[in-house]
């Protein structure tokens, strides 16, 4: 059960990586334990054998969601020290809500029961002959091709979103034009003057 | 296929989703500490659709866990975003300084 094994230490070393980053002082070792948890949460995915959406969460996640944190982290000149500091104020209210939470999710967890028709209404049962990643091209380019565009319309606007909300403009800062380039007219630009031999202008 | 069961899956990512909740709820002055506690809290969700995706043989669950990795990224970057233009603004990222819509 060499498999079993890496479950749980997938799973372990993921959940103290998220304590880790709920609980450190540091944002920058806070950013690196979620690098860790994102690790290990692709190592359950490939367990799974969702082989596109573990390699997904690494090159996503670790390569550009957590660069970009930080990142931010590091150019905010910000004292995080004394953001710590009323943790301990909200401590029994995150711990009643979290065992709250804890034990209600374990309460369906205990009555929870399978349909016996749920393999019948299966969506796109997954075929035995391909990988999983050609599978997944199958479906997702044929079937669901609408959810595609929406997840590229998604990060379109998110794009957009991310340049206007941080472009700004220096007041100082002399900027190109274009529009006022090419409506320059010729007689505005410059003139000619006729210098007469030995005067100067 | 599954090295582990359905339950192990579902029981990791209910703590994973706790911890999430947890931080949010613990960290209430630093807003990247809380965007990440966000992000844990997706890959609970997307632990979880794997998982099932996984038992039923089904590859729905995968397609949805992209879109929920999409929505995910595409959450984050504008969060951060939102975060430097306030930072320009007050020179602080403290959720107590957000107030300015309050009049």
């Amino acid at each position: 059960m060499v498999a079993a094994l890496f479950f749980w230490m997938f799973a372990a070393v993921m959940l103290v990586s998220a304590l880790m980053v709920i609980s450190l002082r540091n944002p920058v070792h806070a950013a690196l334990f979620l690098i860790l948890a994102f690790f290990n949460g692709a190592g359950l995915f490939l367990l799974a054998g969702a082989e596109f959406l573990a390699m997904l969460l690494v090159i996503v996640y670790v390569g550009a969601v957590m660069v970009l944190f930080l990142f931010v982290v590091m150019m905010l000149d910000i004292d995080y020290s004394e953001m710590r500091a009323s943790m301990a104020a909200y401590m029994p209210t995150g711990l009643f809500v979290a065992l709250v939470l804890l034990v209600e999710l374990g309460m369906v967890f205990f009555s929870w029961v399978s349909s016996p028709q749920a393999l019948k209404l299966r969506a796109a049962p997954a075929p035995n002959d391909l990988t999983n990643t050609e599978a997944l091209g199958r479906i997702l380019y044929t079937d669901n091709v609408f959810y595609f565009q929406l997840a590229g319309l998604v990060l379109l606007v998110a794009m957009v979103g991310a340049i206007v909300l941080s472009l700004h403009h220096r007041a100082n800062v002399r900027r190109q034009d274009p529009g006022e380039q090419s409506a320059r007219k010729r007689e505005e630009a410059y003139e000619l003057v006729d210098v007469k031999p030995g005067q100067g202008l | 296929m599954m090295a582990a069961g359905l339950e192990q899956y579902l029981t990791v990512a209910a703590i994973l989703f706790t911890i999430g909740i947890f931080g949010i709820l613990v960290n209430r002055k630093n807003v990247i500490v809380i965007l990440m506690s966000v992000e844990l809290m997706l890959l609970a969700v997307n632990i979880n659709l794997v998982a099932f995706s996984a038992h039923l043989d089904d590859l729905m669950g995968q397609v949805f866990s992209m879109l929920v990795l999409t929505v995910a990224a595409a959450e984050a970057a504008i969060g951060l975003a939102i975060l430097v233009s306030f930072y320009r603004n007050r020179k602080s990222i403290a959720i107590d300084d957000i107030d300015r819509l309050k009049g």
